[in-house]
């Protein structure tokens, strides 16, 4: 068994990093795989499907982690747009700042942006977990279906905008909630809920900090006098 | 001179009843109309176009004995594992969802009895069209209602969808009486609600960040499978352009008559252009991009019958994907349904509940489908039987794909993708000048400037 | 749709190098543009009286002496040529207005890239390496630059409509996005007076912050007005003799990465043709926000 497998991108390519972590890694059951000089390449680790840790040392480009199955994949950097997009098991930790639309329609697992998150964090989400430790940009949590986003710092204009069923907590400011979002009070199971996440992510604040954020549903059925935002 | 009572009859061209019964809707209901199927219009169609059949400049093949091939190769520009079909005509994405179980089933069988593909719709795969489907498409959507990885790796084809021809630029709707609980939990939704769909992509904007995207799932497929871009026809020329500029493999283009489950009566009526003005558009950007041959076409919108196929392959296509002809197969819009014992049940009191009647239906979004097709109401879906569907399926495909070797025969072809728009001469000047073929009898084409 | 990319030195060290800097940036970009590239350099300005101007023949061997000779002697004044297989530089004291309408009127197989005491402007058709190649934009030396590779969207593919665009004297604008109006824009500008060269978005945009900067705006409020009448998708790198701004519309659908050091401040669609920027590592790597407009002074 290979302890560490390292592989490094400026000998490597992207092609050849990803057929090693969809077929050999299999076999070669690494305790854990270090890839280096991402330098901002896109769709590294994408479509992994295996519980192995890899860390990847450096800024990197779009959708990495995409669609994640059971890994546990560290981005010591930042990273581009849609991280960990429609991922749907595992724990995908940004260390850095994550781009536009991170964790993207995601279905399960836990993403965890350890700097800020810009526009549309959690776009159409579906039952993913994402903790930001810092702020989100606008639109975040777009027609968000299912899954938690919790938010440490700030939220950005439009927060929730036609949000389905998923479940938004913010501590800091919330610039102004899109269609159908509104703020309810936090109940007992809101308080476990977020303290749990927070602790998973890492992440040293009080549940009693934050607010509730979900769909006033008016959006669900068709009314013509209710003047809604079709 | 007009008598008195023809003035006091004579309807408005401008407010006749078509429109009045618009206003009087809208006035009364505050919201516009959702309804589903596509453009009713009449625009210049496949129907304007003639072959030039053999006589004596060109000799024909024997219509019963000398075969004539159609096969078809999709997706050969990336893609490890290519498509092959033994016909042209693939059966379009329509979602489980917007049709029962029994319905996917039923395609999946028919197209797998005639070697062609199927593909998945808004909602994901279920298990009985995977299993039942020897060549599946799995659509990429907006929404990304019920996409995952497992499925996409059990997909023998991606469709990135950016659009369609019912609606380009538009979001999908499925009002909630058909979010049922198996629906509503594939696309992980509350039951009964009115889902929305997005019109634009979560995790990209543009051609420029889809080529990234398109990367990324030739990465998690291993660049097995080909990658289609399907998209509603509107500026066609430079979207086909960039569709290849963003790495498809295959370029679908659906044109204005194509159908849809439920979106809002304004896109299906008036947006978009007709197939036929679309295809020769596609055609030209693939030219010019010089990826003829390397990037397929795939044309759709309307296409219903073997001569609808056959002039679009001679204008270029390489194959044809029917939705609508499919559903009328099935028994859409027929006044009864069709018992395990062969016995048809009259079910025409049901479309008058709807307000509608057989031949006029376009209520699909109501999920109350009279024949079980666009439906998830458990007493409706049973009057669809898989075995029957497929069985009319696959006898309308047949009959396709026999009317279009007929006609390639008919041409001197060996090969239906020989068929050429040199082939073709149009009836009215309009659809001369969308197909760019030579009005018959003459040699002009409007617009090229020949006379 | 597009790659852009942007850097400005602060340090003399970087100005000597800015090329060697820029050029493997714009590079990168090439997999978002591969139809054609362009770069806009802007050097320390020239005295007031004197211009460059930055001209392009679709022949590459043309004759850019004889072109010089028969400028001097219609205009009767001095001027020098630098010339790259299609591409020169005129220097010279005539104003823009003279100089484009001389040029018109002589040889209108000649199109003027670019007029003003700082800029000068390549562009052309092909891959965004190529064209790097061609004109040397590696041994480049100046201020501050900004690049564009090119996936052209709805106008054609020609050195014409390759990026950077440019209006009026050292100010030049590259785009990543498609406006929605550009239309309704032009047809504005015309009415005022504006002629337009070609029917790319872009220039919609370029040459109506050039119109408000002509009518008193700065460039920044100058954006402020475009970004209430010009819809659709941008996001804006501009520069002028002293500046580089960037600016994103308000949904922000398309990308951009700023890294800033003391050294320099880099701009790109994607942190991948930054990350073998000197210092990098050290660098504050951000994005900017959406509607927010981002001024660095030279």
């Amino acid at each position: 068994m290979v302890s560490l497998k390292q592989l490094d991108l400026t000998d490597l390519s992207v092609r050849q990093v990803n057929e090693y972590l969809h077929g050999e890694l299999l076999e070669e059951r690494p305790a854990g795989v270090e890839i280096l000089n991402p330098d901002g390449l896109h769709s590294i680790a994408a479509g992994l499907d295996t519980k192995v840790n890899v860390d990847i040392l450096g800024h990197a480009g779009y959708f990495i982690a995409g669609m994640n199955q059971q890994a546990r994949v560290t981005i010591h950097g930042n990273v581009g747009w849609s991280v960990a997009e429609n991922m749907m098991s595992g724990v995908v930790r940004v260390k850095g700042h994550a781009s536009e639309c991170a964790g993207a329609s995601g279905h399960g697992g836990l993403l965890v942006i350890e700097g800020d998150a810009s526009s549309r964090c959690g776009i159409s989400l579906k039952g993913t977990e994402i903790v930001v430790g810092g702020s989100v940009g606008h639109f975040s949590a777009f027609m968000a279906q299912a899954g938690t986003l919790v938010v440490c710092g700030d939220a950005g204009p439009n927060l929730g905008d036609s949000l389905y069923e998923a479940t938004i907590y913010v501590r800091g400011s919330i610039h102004s909630f899109g269609a159908d979002a509104q703020e309810e009070e936090m109940q007992a199971d809101d308080f476990e809920k977020v303290t749990d996440l927070l602790s998973r992510a890492e992440m040293n604040y009080d549940a009693r900090e934050f607010k509730r954020v979900s769909s006033a549903r008016s959006l669900y059925h068709w009314n013509a006098d209710a003047h809604q935002e079709y | 001179m007009s008598s008195d009572k023809s003035i006091q009859r004579e309807e408005s061209a401008s407010f006749n009843e078509h429109s009045l019964s618009y206003i009087r809707q809208a006035a009364e209901y505050g919201l516009y109309e959702i309804r589903g199927m596509g453009a009713k219009r009449r625009v210049p169609s496949f129907d304007d176009l003639i072959f030039l059949s053999a006589s004596a400049s060109r000799y024909p093949l024997e219509g019963y004995r000398e075969k004539c091939e159609s096969k078809t190769v999709l997706g050969t520009r990336y893609a490890k594992q290519p498509i092959e079909l033994e016909i042209p005509i693939t059966i379009a994405g329509m979602s489980f969802g917007s049709l029962s179980a029994n319905v996917k089933e039923a395609l999946g069988q028919a197209a797998t009895q005639m070697g062609t593909s199927t593909t998945t719709g808004d909602g994901g795969m279920t298990p009985e069209e995977r299993e039942s489907s020897k060549t599946l498409v799995y659509q990429c959507l907006p929404s990304r209602y019920g996409f995952n990885p497992h499925d996409l790796r059990k997909a023998d084809a991606i469709e990135m969808v950016l659009g369609q021809g019912a609606k380009p630029g538009g979001g999908g709707m499925l009002l909630g009486q058909k979010v049922s609980p198996r629906v509503a939990q594939m696309r992980t939704l509350p039951e009964g609600i009115d889902q929305r769909s997005a019109c634009r992509h979560p995790d990209w904007t543009g051609p420029d960040d889809l080529k990234i995207k398109i990367e990324e799932l030739r990465e998690i497929t291993d660049w097995k499978i080909p990658v289609y871009v399907k998209m509603g026809a509107t500026r066609v020329r430079e979207d086909v352009k960039l569709a290849v500029k963003a790495g498809a493999d295959v370029v679908v283009i659906d044109g204005m008559q194509g159908g849809t489950a439920a979106t809002q009566q304004v896109f299906i009526e008036h947006t978009g252009i007709p197939t036929l003005a679309a295809l020769p558009l596609a055609v030209e950007a693939l030219s010019d991009m010089n990826v003829l041959g390397e990037v397929q076409l795939i044309i759709s919108g309307g296409i219903r019958t073997g001569a609808d196929v056959a002039k679009a392959l001679a204008l270029g296509a390489d194959a044809v994907s029917i939705g609508q002809g499919v559903l009328i197969a099935l028994g859409c819009n027929h006044h009864a349904y069709q018992q395990a014992d062969g016995e048809e049940v009259d079910v025409t009191a049901d479309y008058a509940k709807l307000g509608t009647a057989p031949g006029y239906c376009h209520h699909c979004h109501t999920g109350q489908c009279p024949v079980g097709i666009t439906t998830q109401d458990p007493a409706l879906e049973p009057r669809l039987i898989p075995e029957i569907g497929a069985k009319r399926l696959k006898n309308y495909l047949q009959v396709l794909n026999m009317e279009l070797t007929t006609l390639a025969r008919a041409c001197g072809k060996s090969n239906v993708h020989h068929l050429e728009k040199e082939d073709l001469a149009a009836l009215t000047v309009e659809a001369a000048a969308m197909a760019k073929v030579p009005l018959a009898g003459t040699s002009w084409i409007p617009g090229s400037g020949s006379v | 749709m597009c790659g852009i990319v942007g850097f400005l030195a602060r340090s003399e060290a970087d100005r000597a190098r800015l090329g060697q800097l820029v050029t493997p940036m714009l590079e990168c970009m090439a997999t978002r543009g591969p139809d054609s590239a362009g770069l806009a350099l802007f050097r320390s300005p020239l005295p007031a009286a004197s211009r460059r101007f930055a001209l392009y023949a679709g022949d590459r061997a043309f004759d850019w002496q004889a072109l010089n000779t028969q400028y001097q002697a219609d205009n009767n004044c001095t001027a020098t040529v630098e010339a790259v297989e299609n591409h020169a530089a005129l220097l010279t004291d005539l104003e823009a207005g003279p100089f484009k309408a001389w040029l018109g009127r002589t040889c209108p197989e000649v199109h003027l890239l670019s007029a003003g005491h700082a800029i000068e402007i390549y562009k052309d058709e092909g891959h965004p390496e190529e064209i790097a190649r061609r004109f040397h934009f590696s041994e480049m030396v100046g201020t501050h630059a900004v690049g564009h590779t090119r996936m052209a969207t709805e106008s054609a593919v020609s050195p014409a409509h390759a990026h950077p665009f440019t209006a009026g004297e050292d100010f030049c604008l590259v785009h990543n996005g498609s406006l929605s109006n550009p239309y309704s824009v032009r047809r504005k500008l015309e009415s005022l007076g504006i002629a337009f060269e070609t029917d790319n978005d872009t220039e919609a945009g370029c040459r109506f912050l050039e119109w408000r900067m002509r009518e008193g705006d700065t460039l920044e409020t100058a954006i402020e007005v475009a970004q209430a009448e010009l819809d659709g998708f941008y996001t804006f790198l501009m520069a002028t003799a002293d500046k580089m701004v960037l600016v994103r519309d308000a949904f922000a659908c398309k990308p951009a990465v700023v890294a800033e050091t003391d050294d320099y401040v880099a701009v790109s669609s994607e942190f991948r043709s930054l990350a073998h920027l000197p210092d990098i590592k050290h660098a504050h790597v951000y994005e900017p926000a959406p509607e927010q407009i981002y001024s660095w002074s030279v």
